[in-house]
């Protein structure tokens, strides 16, 4: 019951054991028809996924067996490892590795650091907090595309960009910001369009948060910092963890915030493994390369990915107790 | 959980005046319980406000830059005031967003109802009557939502092209199907797990068949759900940028790939560019200001309320 009293429950305890109790039943036994009439509502989607999220994979791994070049014709043969160890061997791949990291870690951090302090400065009542928290998700809103471009010509621009503007007064001018703190510039616009999202997850957290449980703290003589620590935090936990999983799952395939603004550069300084495949796929035109890395990402998503699927069966978990 | 004070009087050393009534306790506002002097919190909520409005500044700069004429756009300072003009948008209608509008549209709203269709049965065999592995079904359909889709890329960039799909808006129906399915299978289950079972059971017994069941008694209960995740879905196929880019062209580019073709003339044409992205990124912004509320549940996989 401790795991459980950490999740909101907005429903009475009795329907959370009814739903454990009957709808986790598995069907009747000895009816093979019956529990093929189950599924078979479940099917077409399920075939859908497997056919269309699967099978390309599949396909990966086959070329990632051999060289092909898609503008040569009759390229395409069988070589064995020899595009892993091309993949391994190509600096542009190891870098592409350390910068994915590096983008993703630092964006999901600094993202949730600003969301959370966000959610909690959203958490009280105020004049305007609808239309505060309508401004705050708008960046989450604007498409990544536009914004990446925005960002890009608008505030970034050394001559008429609007941060050169506000830093004037500081004494810098005409920075080509860009060019000389790529990481730092994506990383800006990563957070400035995530943290909404950490904000808007972290919100809900608190707003779950038992008001009966504060008050008890209170009356106990707990101070606000005291509260917040030893009651606030534990209970919303589980909101961070949520969103820093889903954020890192987008963030670590961002790619139009690339393309638009920097295009992997200056040099490699940007290039993240989407954009590396990219690159290898359809400016090199390099299958046999460009799926070996494909395949390697794979490898490191999943292992990542199964630390994510733990977290989401906690998750799972929740939401079945408290329906 | 924890045991709630039953009264103000009986609590023991209770300090001056814990403001609790049990009859009026949700009224309580929360940040009385954290908050200090009135001036204090003041001084919050204007700090609030001011963050706010430095976050949101660069969507206003974009929406009033899409406003300005192409001079005005470039001036050291940057102008705030300036005399707003149209001509810009104008501009943009007669320089062919027509064609984008209208692929962004049909992959969007295809893909959606494509979604739909999909997902509520899954979902409903995934809640109301599971199957055996339900568990291990929803695990699945997540994990296809974390793998990398540029590892995808290459084998659906040759099939398109052996399908003649390459430049088609129904290679990205198709993808952004699939890259919604997931979310909409764990949102709509969600949703039908607060179906209270009684009224299943009470349709069961009025002869109630497996049609009645399902479109009198769980779709309208429902509707709202699957209308936020229609909504979600909308959001995340109208940005896709990934597949649009390397799968479509003139011929089937959607509004991310038209803004594409401004990186080239970026240096020159500042406020026609902040017009075509204030008109792309407009229906996205107007649809997540009116589902806030459902936002939140749709972006945590129906995890968070």
């Amino acid at each position: 019951m401790s795991d459980v009293s950490t999740v909101p429950r907005h429903l009475p305890a009795e329907s959370a054991g009814r739903a454990l109790g009957r709808r986790r039943r598995p069907a009747a036994p000895g009816s093979a028809r019956r529990a093929w009439v189950r599924r078979l509502p479940l099917l077409p989607a399920l075939i859908y996924m497997i056919v269309v999220t699967q099978v390309p994979f599949l396909v990966t791994i086959w070329y990632s067996f051999r060289s092909w070049n898609l503008l040569i014709p009759g390229s395409n043969h069988f070589t064995g490892l020899k595009s892993y160890r091309e993949a391994f061997a190509d600096p542009t791949f190891l870098t592409a590795v350390v910068n994915t990291v590096e983008l993703t870690a630092s964006a999901v951090i600094i993202a949730m650091l600003v969301g959370g302090g966000l959610a909690v400065l959203l958490n009280r009542k105020f004049f305007g907090r609808g239309i505060v928290r309508t401004l705050l998700i708008t960046p989450f809103l604007v498409m990544p595309v536009a914004g990446a471009l925005l960002w890009k010509t608008t505030i970034y621009d050394p001559i008429y960009g609007l941060l050169d503007y506000v830093l004037s007064p500081l004494g810098i001018h005409h920075v080509n910001w860009l060019g000389t703190f790529p990481k730092q510039s994506i990383v800006a616009l990563l957070v400035w369009e995530w943290a909404p999202f950490m904000m808007l997850i972290v919100l809900a957290g608190l707003q779950s948060e038992p008001l009966e449980v504060l008050e008890a703290a209170k009356v106990d003589g707990a101070s606000t910092v005291q509260t917040f620590t030893r009651v606030t935090v534990p209970h919303i936990q589980r909101y961070v963890q949520l969103g820093v999983l889903l954020g890192s799952i987008y963030i670590v395939q961002a790619f139009g915030e690339i393309y638009m603004m920097t295009q992997g550069g200056p040099g490699t300084a940007t290039t993240n493994l989407p954009f590396y495949l990219y690159d290898q796929a359809f400016n090199a035109y390099n299958v046999g390369i460009a799926a070996a890395s494909g395949v390697i990402v794979l490898i490191g998503t999943e292992i990542v990915a199964m630390f994510a699927l733990r977290l989401a069966g906690s998750l799972l978990d929740a939401t079945q107790a408290r329906a | 959980m924890t045991t709630v004070p039953s009264a103000p009087g009986t609590v023991p050393g209770a300090t001056s005046k814990p403001a609790t009534r049990p009859a009026r306790r949700l009224d309580i506002e929360r940040h009385k319980l954290y908050g200090r002097s009135r001036w204090y919190g003041h001084g919050w909520s204007a700090f609030t406000w001011v963050v706010a409005i430095i976050l949101f500044f660069p969507v206003l700069w974009m929406v009033l830059t899409a406003f300005k004429t192409e001079g005005a756009a470039y001036t050291y300072p940057p102008q705030i005031v300036f005399h707003p003009t149209f001509s810009e948008f104008t501009g943009v209608f007669s320089g062919g967003i027509g064609p984008p509008l209208e692929h962004s549209l049909f992959t969007t709203l295809v893909s959606t109802a494509l979604v739909l269709v999909l997902a509520l049965p899954a979902a409903y065999s995934l809640s109301v009557r599971p199957v055996k592995r339900w568990r291990d079904v929803m695990f699945f359909v997540l994990s296809t939502k974390m793998l990398p889709v540029v590892a995808a890329i290459i084998p659906i960039y040759i099939v398109a092209r052996n399908l003649r799909l390459l430049d088609n808006d129904w290679s990205l129906v198709i993808l952004y199907t699939a890259m919604n399915l997931p979310i909409a299978i764990w949102m709509v289950r969600s949703f039908l797990l607060e179906v209270p079972l009684e009224i299943l059971d009470a349709a069961k017994v009025d002869g109630a068949n497996l049609f009645t069941e399902v479109t009198r008694v769980i779709v309208p209960i429902v509707v709202p759900g699957i209308a936020a995740t229609a909504l979600i879905c909308m959001i995340f196929s109208w940005n896709e940028f990934f597949f649009a880019v390397n799968l479509t062209a003139t011929r089937a580019g959607t509004m991310p790939v038209f803004l594409v073709g401004f990186i080239t003339t970026e240096g020159l044409y500042w406020a026609k560019l902040a017009a075509a992205a204030s008109l792309a990124s407009l229906p996205v912004i107007l649809v997540g200001w009116i589902a806030q509320k459902q936002l939140v549940r749709g972006l945590s996989l129906g995890a968070v309320k």
